[in-house]
């Protein structure tokens, strides 16, 4: 599905967070927004699934207005993954994947349900602790069930707030790996990133923000050392392989 | 194949929490069946099959049958499941291990309105032969009833001004019920003797108070709300996950909450005032149930019920023949038989937290 952004602002108790943003995704796309902490990431993301309501401006999800949605409906559309998750009360990670269903399903889960779920789990190969509590698991296996749950939703939108920024090495890869096969399948995919590295190889476009306010947006190509140091006040390199950036950080810029 | 390993497993895990619902049941009605049987004055299984079939319709048997145990039993089994349910639905959608009825004041009010109505209306009194009478149980209720709403509505209202965080709502409960504490203790300061004896009386939690009204009372709220929360436990569930998901989920949150706060108090405001203070079941039977099934709502809500209904019943069976012919009230029993069940499952119980 396309997502189509205008104007949109958003305020926390009277302080604005978000200033004038315009954004449009493609089906299938794969956008990663970077910036700093506390640029506004995490809120233009929970706007996108009316988590956060908008001040002002508006959100069209292909012809629906998103306002206008109901919540199970944006629900069985739009698939999201916190930045951080933990539970009061721990669950397993069947039950945790099947409620993934839940936009889907009435009281009882069918049989339909029940099988999405294990071949989820399957695919994301969590099956040796399917009966296990989630909070028994390592942090990146726990993201990989959220991720799980997330699809077993089979949303058409997928939204993810900083997914690998817990995880070690292999995790990061399998995670991204992962969603960027959901947007080869026609999954529109909007992430919050920090490691730009990893934003440059599996994103199709970028959004840099800065202060509640896009800085800059485009294709990778936008990821130069002109565009970071004002975004991040940190002075970097960039390296360009036949189908690969490397950015690595030098040193704190000079105010 | 892997795929079906899984769902088997989670069919076997299913099966299995199934069959101990089950057990549950007919534990309950065998005991049941025993509570109505034992007290005081010992009755046949003959005799109750004949009073229930309708062969006698006159006498000891039938009298002590349908005007002193069934009611009393049927009370217990109904309290048992709306406090335990409360409790359970509570700590769900405020996310906290300790929410229950009592921690957010309820029973704290209601005590207050009790002694109020005692002490000030003077509904109570003691009779030189020791005997406690209350003169007038139902505005003695009424008034307990009444204020364990307002302190309820005081704690929603609050929720509702300042965004509905589980964490508002609980400080505010704490802060109200230190609040009506200190009430009923300045009204005890100035209460005579007489006064006070009923105050406390009326505290005791029991279940033998009840008549068919006021069971059928207790019955027709309990019930329905039950059954209401049993049909969100997918949105229970999903609100465990933190409010952000249970949004991406589809659930409405902050309705949800505030929905569930005023069921649970209602039914745990309503069998407080006219049973008493019953400690113990809303805060802890769902923990007992988490510790033994899981916490999947969907068989948590329910099983909460029958092991609340069994608890309660478990007690008042043992308040009505330990020390027969005299009865002590079920308020104190519940503590000193769910508190040592509770410890060994925190031993051997599935960790959770």
């Amino acid at each position: 599905m396309k997502i189509n952004i205008e104007g949109l602002e958003f305020s926390y108790n009277g302080k604005p967070t978000l200033k004038n943003m315009n954004l449009k995704v493609g089906k299938g796309e794969f956008l990663s927004i970077i910036g700093p902490n506390g640029s506004g990431k995490t809120t233009f993301l929970k706007c996108m699934n009316k988590i956060l309501t908008p001040k002002q401006g508006s959100i069209l999800i292909d012809k629906y207005d998103l306002n206008k949605l109901h919540r199970e409906d944006i629900a069985k559309l739009v698939g999201y993954i916190p930045q951080a998750e933990r539970g009061a009360f721990p669950t397993s990670v069947f039950d945790t994947v099947l409620m993934g269903r839940k936009p889907h399903m009435k009281w009882i889960p069918s049989s339909k349900d029940l099988e999405i779920v294990s071949d989820v789990i399957d695919m994301m190969d969590l099956s040796s602790f399917s009966m296990k509590n989630i909070n028994e698991l390592s942090g990146g296996q726990r993201q990989k069930v959220i991720i799980a749950r997330a699809l077993a939703q089979q949303p058409r939108i997928l939204l993810l707030d900083e997914p690998t920024s817990s995880l070690d090495l292999k995790h990061q890869l399998e995670v991204l790996e992962i969603t960027r096969e959901q947007a080869n399948n026609d999954v529109t995919v909007v992430m919050s990133v920090h490691d730009l590295n990893l934003a440059a190889r599996y994103s199709d476009k970028i959004l840099m923000m800065k202060d509640g306010e896009i800085f800059h947006g485009g294709g990778t190509d936008i990821l130069t050392p002109e565009n970071i140091e004002p975004v991040y006040g940190v002075s970097v390199d960039v390296k360009r392989d036949s189908d690969q950036i490397w950015i690595m950080p030098k040193k704190i810029a000079c105010k | 194949m892997f795929q079906n390993q899984v769902l088997d497993e989670y069919r076997k895990d299913i099966g299995q929490k199934l069959l101990f619902g089950l057990s549950a049941v007919t534990l309950l009605t065998l005991l049941t069946i025993y509570a109505i049987l034992n007290g005081p004055v010992k009755l046949t299984y003959t005799e109750m099959y004949s009073v229930f079939t309708g062969q006698i319709v006159s006498g000891t048997a039938y009298n002590i049958i349908w005007n002193i145990r069934l009611p009393q039993v049927l009370t217990a089994v109904v309290a048992g499941a709306g406090l335990a349910i409360s409790g359970a639905a509570m700590q769900s959608v405020l996310k906290n291990p300790l929410a229950s009825p009592f921690t957010l004041g309820i029973s704290h009010a209601a005590a207050f309105g009790a002694s109020c109505s005692i002490v000030l209306l003077g509904t109570g009194t003691t009779y030189s032969t020791g005997a406690v009478v209350l003169d007038n149980p139902y505005i003695t209720s009424l008034s307990a009833f009444t204020c364990s709403l307002f302190s309820t509505a005081v704690i929603l209202a609050l929720a509702k001004l300042k965004k509905a965080t589980p964490e508002i709502m609980i400080l505010a409960g704490i802060a109200l019920g230190s609040l009506f504490t200190a009430g009923t203790s300045a009204i005890q300061y100035f209460a005579e003797d007489t006064q006070i004896a009923s105050v406390i009386f009326w505290q005791f939690g029991d279940v033998s108070k009840t008549t068919w009204n006021e069971l059928g009372i207790i019955s027709l709220f309990v019930i329905p709300v039950s059954i209401w929360f049993a049909y969100n436990s997918w949105n229970y569930n999903a609100l465990n996950s933190g409010d952000d998901t249970a949004k991406s989920l589809g659930v409405d949150v902050d309705k949800l909450r505030i929905r569930a706060m005023i069921g649970a108090s209602f039914v745990s405001a309503l069998i407080v005032s006219l049973v008493g203070i019953i400690g113990f079941v809303g805060l802890v039977v769902p923990h007992m149930v988490r510790k033994m099934i899981g916490g999947n709502e969907m068989l948590l809500l329910p099983v909460s019920c029958l092991m609340g209904s069994l608890l309660l019943l478990a007690s008042d069976t043992v308040a009505r023949n330990i020390i027969s012919p005299q009865v002590l009230p079920v308020g104190i029993i519940t503590s000193f038989l769910g508190a040592p069940l509770f410890i060994y499952l925190i031993i051997k119980g599935r960790e959770y937290w």
